[in-house]
Parts: C-alpha cells; sequence; structure tokens
C-alpha cells in the first residue's frame, strides 16, 4: 500500500474513533461488555469455588459475548453510511475501497481492544489471589483479540449488505454463529459417518472455537494465528468486492 | 476540463442517462435543468466516480473516471444531493476529516478549515453537531467540504435547495466568486437560479439532452421573446385596433393583460407606444418582454406550454 493509502485508511480510522466516542454508543458498548464479562466469568465460570488462579472462566465465554456484541457494534459500519448517503460522499473523496474498509475495521477491531483491555483489573485480581501463569493469559487476550477480529470482519462484510442495521445484525450473528459452531459434535455429526475424514477436518478447522481454545491455553501455533488472519483478510476482500459491486444501491 | 463521451446508465431496462456527450471548460458555469428524475444526478454520480457507466465514459482534466478515478477525484469537489455529513461530529471535526482525505499538507488542513468555515459563514457553529444544526447550516456544511480544496471542478447537486432567500443569495455570490477560473455544474430545478449563476444550460430530460444554450439564448426562445404586454382601459377594442398593424402577428387577452407578439424582427414597441399616443388610450402598465424561461423549459421538457 501506498503512503497516501495508509494516511486514507488511518484518517478513515480516526473519524471513525471520533464518531463512537462522540456518541454514546461507545460508553454502552464498554459497560455492557465489562458487566458481561464479569457475570459470566464469576456466576457462570465459578471464578473463585474453582481455586485456580488462570483468567479460563473469563475467556471461556468470550466466544458466545463476542457472537452478539461485535455484530452490535458491526452493524452500522457500512449499513450506516448507505442510509445516510453518506457513502456518497466518501466514495468520492480521493481514497480506495480498501483504504476504506481497512480503515472502518481496525477502528472497530481497536475499540473492541480497548474494551478488552480494561479487563484487565481481572487479570491482577489472579495475580493478587495465587501465583498466575501471565504468558498463558496474555496469549489468551491475543486470541480473544483475534477473534474478535475475525466476528468483525465478517459483521462488517454483512453490513455492507443492507442499508438496514437491524438486518445487518441479524446476517452477522447468523453467520457468526456458523462459525463458530461448525467444530461443535452437533455440526460434526451431521457429517460424520458418510463424509470423508479430509471434509470433517476441513469443517472443525474452520471453527473458531477450536483455535481460540488453542490459543488461549497458551500454544501460540502459527496455524492458529495464521487461521484468524485468513478468516479476516477473507471477509474483507468480500467486504470490498460487495462495495464496489453495489457501491450505490 | 470535462469531457462526458458517450455517457450511458442503466438499470435493467430502465435508461437512467442516454448517450451524454458534452465538454465544459474553465470559467463556465453549466447548470443542469431538468424535471426531477431526468438524469441529472446520475450524471453528475458518474463525472465523480461515484456510479461505473454502463458505457461510455468520462475525463476530469484528461484523466478517465473509469481507469483512474482516484486520480480523477483529487481534481474534484462535490457536493452530493441531500448534502449528506456525518451527523454526529462537529462542523470543524467534519472539515478536518475532509481536508485529511482531500491529501492537504497536515500544516495546512487547519488554514483550509478556517477558509472554508468563513466562506460559508460557519464560524458561529463550528463546535455544534452537525446534526444540531437547521437545513441552512447543512448544505453550507456541505458546500465548505466541496471547496475546502479549492478544486478547479466543482459539482454542486442542488446546491441551494432547502436555504431561505438570503442563503440563496449568499451561495449565488460564492458560485460567481469562484466562477472565472473554475469550471463549475450545478444542478437545479429552480429556474431563477440558472438565470443567476450559470452561463451556460443544459436542459435533460428521460436522460437525453435536449438543449445546450446560454440562459439568454434559452429565453430567446420564448414564444414571448420581444413581444409587449400591456394593461390598458377597453382591452378587446385596442387589440382589434393593433392587430390590424404589420408589427403584430397576434393579439392575445390573458386576465386583463394584452399580449402583442412580434411579427418581425423590430419596431414592434415603437409602433405600440406611435399607437397609443395617437389613440389617447389610458395605459397603465406597459413591458417589453425578454421571454419566459419556465415556458420554454416546459415546452423543451414536453409539458404543457403556459
Amino acid at each position: 500500500m501506498s503512503n497516501t493509502a495508509i494516511n486514507g485508511a488511518v484518517n478513515i480510522m480516526r473519524r471513525e474513533l471520533t464518531g463512537y466516542f462522540a456518541t454514546p454508543v461507545a460508553y454502552v458498548f464498554l459497560v455492557i461488555f465489562l458487566v458481561m464479562t464479569g457475570v459470566f466469568t464469576f456466576y457462570l465460570g465459578n471464578f473463585y469455588e474453582r481455586g485456580f488462579a488462570d483468567l479460563d472462566p473469563f475467556f471461556r465465554f468470550h466466544p458466545w459475548l463476542y457472537l452478539f456484541l461485535v455484530p452490535a457494534i458491526s452493524m452500522r459500519l457500512w449499513a450506516e453510511e448507505r442510509r445516510s448517503g453518506t457513502i456518497e460522499l466518501l466514495f468520492t473523496l480521493p481514497l480506495t475501497t480498501v483504504a476504506a474498509v481497512l480503515g472502518k475495521f481496525l477502528a472497530a477491531w481497536l475499540f473492541i481492544g480497548l474494551a478488552l483491555v480494561l479487563t484487565v483489573p481481572m487479570w491482577f485480581t489472579v495475580n493478587y489471589l495465587g501465583s498466575a501463569d501471565n504468558g498463558v493469559i496474555l496469549a489468551g487476550y491475543l486470541g480473544s483479540w483475534l477473534m474478535a477480529g475475525g466476528f468483525l470482519a465478517i459483521g462488517s462484510c454483512m453490513s455492507a449488505l443492507t442499508r438496514n442495521q437491524v438486518v445487518a445484525f441479524i446476517l452477522s450473528v447468523v453467520v457468526c454463529f456458523l462459525f463458530l459452531l461448525s467444530g461443535l459434535p452437533m455440526v460434526m455429526n451431521l457429517f460424520k459417518g458418510w463424509a470423508p475424514q479430509v471434509i470433517l477436518d476441513g469443517i472443525a478447522g474452520l471453527s473458531f472455537f477450536k483455535h481460540f481454545a488453542d490459543i488461549s491455553k497458551g500454544v501460540i501455533d502459527l496455524r492458529d494465528l495464521v487461521y484468524f488472519v485468513l478468516v479476516i483478510g477473507f471477509w474483507l476482500i468480500a467486504n470490498v468486492v460487495i462495495l464496489e459491486l453495489k457501491k450505490a444501491e | 476540463m470535462i469531457e462526458a463521451k458517450s455517457l450511458c446508465k442503466r438499470y435493467g431496462n430502465f435508461t437512467a442517462v442516454d448517450d451524454l456527450s458534452f465538454t465544459v471548460e474553465a470559467g463556465q458555469v453549466l447548470g443542469f435543468l431538468g424535471p426531477n428524475g431526468a438524469g441529472k444526478s446520475t450524471t453528475m454520480k458518474m463525472l465523480t466516480g461515484f456510479l461505473i457507466p454502463t458505457s461510455g465514459t468520462a475525463l476530469i482534466n484528461g484523466i478517465d473516471v473509469i481507469e483512474n478515478s482516484v486520480a480523477a477525484r483529487k481534481h474534484i469537489g462535490y457536493l452530493p444531493e441531500g448534502a449528506p455529513s456525518y451527523g454526529e461530529m462537529t462542523v470543524r471535526q467534519f472539515l478536518t476529516f475532509i481536508a485529511r482525505a482531500r491529501l492537504i499538507n497536515r500544516q495546512d488542513v487547519a488554514g483550509h478549515v478556517d477558509m472554508a468555515i468563513d466562506k460559508l459563514n460557519l464560524a458561529a457553529v463550528a463546535r455544534q453537531p452537525i446534526e444540531t444544526l437547521s437545513k441552512g447550516f447543512n448544505r453550507r456544511v456541505g458546500l465548505a467540504q466541496a471547496i475546502i480544496h479549492d478544486p478547479q471542478i466543482l459539482i454542486l447537486d442542488e446546491p441551494t435547495d432547502g436555504l431561505d432567500p438570503n442563503q440563496k443569495h449568499e451561495v449565488r455570490h460564492l458560485i460567481q466568486d469562484m466562477a472565472h477560473d473554475k469550471i463549475i455544474v450545478i444542478s437545479t430545478h429552480i429556474l431563477e437560479e440558472v438565470e443567476a449563476v450559470c452561463n451556460r444550460v443544459m436542459i435533460i430530460s428521460d436522460g437525453k439532452l435536449l438543449a445546450d444554450d446560454t440562459p439568454r439564448g434559452l429565453i430567446s426562445r420564448s414564444r414571448f421573446h420581444n413581444s409587449v404586454s400591456m394593461v390598458v382601459d377597453e382591452p378587446e377594442k385596442v387589440a382589434s385596433v393593433l392587430s390590424e398593424l404589420p408589427q403584430v402577428a397576434k393579439a392575445e387577452l390573458n386576465e386583463g393583460e394584452l399580449t402583442l407578439f412580434p411579427a418581425g424582427e423590430n419596431g414592434l414597441f415603437e409602433a405600440i407606444t406611435t399607437a397609443i399616443a395617437n389613440n389617447k388610450w389610458q395605459v397603465s402598465a406597459m413591458r417589453l418582454e425578454v421571454g419566459r424561461l419556465d415556458e420554454v423549459f416546459r415546452s423543451i421538457t414536453g409539458k404543457e406550454a403556459a
């Protein structure tokens, strides 16, 4: 990417972030995210009762949290531009579609990153309570953020399909749900017995769960990182293609 | 220079713009005039690189808008229809974003933003979120973002829509100020606007170019061009007498006003004043008509003439 393209993407990113904090969206999201992670960790995850100084009960529920919270962030990315007509303003600026898509994605991704950073008191808590393996916890954060990027790329692409944010939200949740479930027994049992092992592995390999679980165990395998980067890349490219094809509709 | 070459835009069976070719040069203020749905906005969207033509193309200062869209856009300032903007941003934040996106040097951004705020009289609302502003201010914010990089080509889709008469006057003044070394294309359905700011008019209907002329040239196509209208006592009698004059082609009486149409090029007004003096008619009002643009517009776009 050229310098102007990078500057363009950064400019879009900055505008988006300004937009988040100019409205209640950012604050509502951050509060809900923190409350929900707390509820999941302490009540459903039995954080204290388990007696381990780790953040497994915290990370374990992230996929389910993201399933609904990330589409809530991503639904407006493009649908809102279409509804308000600003898409015409945006794409008559000297700026490529790729730069615009990247800028918006990065803004939302950084924002979710901020939400994750705000959960750091949880990390302090485990260190206070016992001797935690901080490497594993750091890997957990990295995996969680990467997974959020995957959800976000799907959501951004779905948002480009419609001018209606509710439609964008529902589409995103459905597609994200399929990606989440693809590794679970309820899906795998449908294929077991008749599909060849290669396809079974392929479907299981698409699962967010499996790759996230691997990383959050503290095993940072290059394949898991590449997986999330590829998922993000694939959906963002699809996003660009959709915008190019139906910019004005 | 803008060169449109056989621009076409089709949506299925519907043809929005049908084989439109024209060139616009520096110093011209071109008005796109046409009924709603005529293809004015679609044409502008193709010139600015937002819509890709079904066939044909356009060159912006020699750069193809399809082949090299991003480079072509650099030369253009564009106000889209309805002046969309990011409502949650303040005027200054929004203009700063546009200035950066327009590739203005980092150290010059603030200067350009101040210039645009100043030109459009936005200083009082510069710190307010755009969504809290009135329609008139909204439109001015849209104009400010269009001129912020001092573009050589300005494309303005209905620039005065929603403004009050004073604001309309200001915007027209602004357009005239910038006109001498730029290309300005505006679309409008307000006829008086064309007369006020444009030195060239293209009438478009159903995506086709129906007339390309100066405002004066268009007005002279009016059947009222050089006719004389008067309010006089006993108009029927006066009409029958004046109809006999060789300079008068036809007399029409409409709501107490008598209109006389010229037979030849000159001499109608003088012939009538002489007749008035000789017959001692009581005339309370009289004027020479230059023409009526609304009537020309209706006759060209196929609507019933007034």
